[in-house]
């Protein structure tokens, strides 16, 4: 640094070339610059005229209704049943077509959502088995413990009890599957019976059954 | 896509389509064109958000998809387009103009594609005709052939056009079926390295032959019976028409083109008088369908021609018209150019030049309003005379040599004037270089569309700080407002009507009141930044076609 020595206001180059002098430097800066700057010239007020206004109502108009369409996505909010009961007044009019459905022709295939059927099925299985093994590993323990005397009966039995609790509860497991995962409700299938199969099998097994 | 741009983009996507689309939206703006799964884990929602926010946004146009870079078998890729976001800004002028150009019934047409991304044409004319007969008087409806005529004028003139159909993702093999019948003929082209403009298809303007027989129908007062009825109506309404899977979208280029027509005329009218600005707007009439969107100037016009299309009521005489042309093409604007002497004069219309004129008005006026009428004497100095060194300006602007220097000084620090190097020797030592003071539109013009940007912004989240600090005095008042209507419905007395309004305390109205005047100078300064956006939107994109 040629100029440390002599003075630290120095500069390496003529300043005068630059047209600013020695003197009249701007102050140094003590920190960042203010977020609100003082500004010494208002702006200028804005337009206001029928074109104006209009489309100042347009705006609002079209960001209400964008708000209340279904492309509208919002997030899942956990309402509460108290803010159901103001809701009945704020909402005169329902909502037009609550679901949309996009032409699947012109979105790609992926974006379709998917049947919770498959997703439904993987979960009940884990958290039976689940639930299941350890009702199991509660009913060997205690089959242990009271069979204490005889430890070679205990270890046949307790081996051919897990053996077949499994097979039972495997049954047991996909009968649950099926009869719950069906549908979304708390009917089971089977209980349903609408004489299609009574006429069927009346048809087959007529000249099979004697007639009295 | 600066980060002004994706600000802007996030409120205005949280505005319109809530919170879950603006955060997919500004992740797909900032980390570019991305698959699906990468979105899903990224941005952290569930899957079936994720799905739904995209199909939001390709169905507005403003998200394209496309397949992916490694060949026709990887998975699609999203990409979200910041430009067709930040459209929504000006969606009431769009409106607004469809208004006075083919009245009510354009406006609506305009508002329902607007606010629906894309929709066949009979859905579009059914529900606007709906909501004409709702605005009309008792027992009048609105015919559905009047709304197509008019959406037909609409195409015709090119401010609807059809949407491009799907580009065949993946494989060759499945055709027709997922194919829309608008191209017959146009060749399948799997991998495209750019997205098809809808213009490059022939068929982008065609109105379809659509078998709409019908009135609007007007919807009673009763909810009961509008709710049973809109019931029915969704299950009787899926008739065919003949125009499935023909979408159609806003042009919004179109648009933009008369939005710069509007401009030039309206700064011809403010320089000059209104008949200068009439024959400008016949001549920019005569050649709307001959020039193209990028065109520097118009075809040329011959003075006759010109002559014999001026509107009636402007009965000038010939030598009139051939003096107001001549001031015209002297006008150091140059709107108005002289190609040629054929035919008593052929003229043109500088498009491009006007747009850089307006644009330059529009950077010394802004440095007029924030530094005064002396540093814009020294910036419009600057612009014409390109490179001068200090002395210099301060003798052209006849300004004292001390505040020249501030002036100066605060210009340079703001960054509307640049210094430019001259060295003498090949060291560039100080004191053997000219230092140059000099203005270059173009990178000042960005600058200022930067900060354009930022300013909608600030006005955007200024407004949802003041709804959100009087959120509890809002809903109040929507909640007696509901139940002044309701009492009016059922026809109850003015004393219940005044007790139900003095629920209302007076400084809460008064708070009421100027909550609205807040909200909307903020909307209408927000409409108006707009404009000016538009302006330097339309400048830029001038030189780049140009360049």
């Amino acid at each position: 640094m040629a100029g440390k020595g002599r003075g630290v206001g120095a500069f390496t180059f003529n300043i005068d070339a630059l047209g600013i002098g020695r003197g009249n430097m701007p102050e140094a800066r003590v920190g960042p610059s203010p977020l609100f700057p003082n500004t010494d010239f208002k702006p200028v007020p804005l337009k206001a005229g029928e074109d104006e206004d209009y489309m100042l109502a347009l705006k609002q108009e079209m960001r209400g209704t964008m708000q209340r369409l279904p492309h509208n996505i919002k997030p899942q909010s956990n309402k509460a049943e108290v803010e159901r009961y103001t809701e009945r007044y704020l909402k005169q009019s329902q909502i037009d077509d609550n679901e949309w459905t996009p032409d699947w022709n012109l979105f790609p295939k992926e974006l379709m959502p998917r049947r919770k059927r498959p997703r439904a099925k993987t979960g009940t299985k884990k958290s039976a088995k689940i639930s299941r093994k350890d009702a199991e590993n509660i009913l060997t323990k205690l089959d242990e413990l009271a069979n204490k005397d005889d430890p070679e009966k205990s270890d046949e039995e307790t081996e051919k009890k897990p053996g077949n609790k499994d097979e039972e509860e495997e049954i047991e497991e996909e009968e649950y599957e099926e009869e719950d995962i069906e549908e979304e409700n708390d009917y089971i299938e089977s209980y349903f019976d609408n004489g299609e199969d009574f006429a069927a099998d009346s048809d087959d097994n007529m000249d099979a059954e004697a007639t009295y | 896509m600066t980060a002004q741009e994706v600000r802007l983009c996030g409120l205005l996507l949280r505005e319109h389509f809530g919170e879950v689309v603006e955060k997919v939206g500004t992740h797909l703006l900032k980390c570019g064109a991305q698959n699906l799964r990468t979105i899903i884990h990224e941005t952290g929602l569930s899957v079936d958000l994720v799905k739904k926010s995209l199909c939001v946004l390709v169905q507005h146009g403003a998200s394209t998809f496309s397949s992916g870079r490694k060949g026709p078998g990887s998975p699609t890729e999203y990409h979200a387009s910041c430009d067709r976001i930040l459209r929504i800004l000006r969606y009431p002028r769009y409106i607004y103009t469809a208004k006075t150009l083919y009245g009510d019934t354009g406006e609506l047409i305009i508002e329902e594609l607007l606010q629906r991304g894309h929709t066949t044409m009979s859905s579009t004319v059914k529900t606007v005709a709906d909501r004409l007969t709702q605005n009309m008087a008792e027992g009048l409806t609105m015919d559905y052939s009047e709304v197509s005529s008019t959406f037909s004028k609409l195409v015709e003139t090119h401010f609807l056009q059809r949407c491009p159909p799907l580009p065949r993702v993946g494989n060759k093999d499945s055709s027709a079926p997922s194919e829309t019948p608008a191209t017959p003929g146009t060749p399948a082209a799997p991998v495209n390295t750019a997205p098809p403009t809808p213009e490059s298809f022939p068929e982008c303007y065609k109105v379809p032959s659509v078998t709409l027989i019908g009135r609007g129908k007007r919807q009673l007062a009763s909810e009961d019976g509008e709710e049973q009825r809109s019931a029915k109506r969704a299950k009787m309404d899926p008739q065919t028409h003949g125009d499935e899977g023909i979408y159609w979208q806003v042009n919004f280029e179109r648009f933009h083109l008369h939005f710069r027509d509007q401009t030039i005329i309206s700064a011809v009218a403010n320089k000059l008088d209104q008949t200068s600005s009439e024959i400008v707007r016949t001549m920019l009439r005569m050649s709307e369908v001959t020039t193209s969107p990028m065109a520097t100037c118009t075809k040329p016009l011959s003075a006759n021609e010109i002559f014999r299309s001026l509107p009636p009521s402007y009965n000038i005489l010939r030598p009139i018209l051939d003096q107001y042309l001549t001031l015209l093409v002297d006008d150091p604007m140059e709107f108005v150019g002289k190609a040629g002497e054929s035919g008593g004069g052929m003229f043109v219309v500088n498009l491009h030049r006007a747009l850089a004129n307006l644009a330059r008005a529009t950077l010394e006026s802004v440095v007029q309003e924030r530094f005064g009428s002396r540093s814009a004497r020294i910036f419009r100095l600057l612009l014409r005379k390109r490179h001068l060194e200090q002395k210099q300006v301060e003798d052209f602007a006849m300004i004292p040599a001390k505040e020249a220097k501030d002036m100066l000084y605060t210009l340079l620090s703001q960054n509307l004037v640049q210094l430019q190097e001259i060295p003498k020797t090949p060291d560039y030592a100080p004191s053997r270089t000219f230092y140059l003071y000099t203005v270059n539109q173009l990178p000042t013009a960005r600058m200022l569309l930067q900060s354009c940007y930022k300013t909608v912004a600030n006005l955007v989240e200024r407004r949802l700080f003041e709804t959100k600090e009087s959120k509890r005095l809002l809903e109040k008042s929507q909640r007696i407002e509901a139940i002044l209507a309701s009492l009016q419905v059922s026809g109850a007395e003015p004393e219940q009507l005044t007790e139900v309004e003095e629920m209302i305390t007076a400084p809460e109205k008064q708070q009421l009141d100027t909550l609205r005047l807040h909200i909307n100078k903020l909307d209408s300064a927000e409409n108006q930044v707009d404009e000016t956006i538009f302006l330097l939107e339309s400048y830029i994109n001038s030189t780049n076609a140009s360049s």
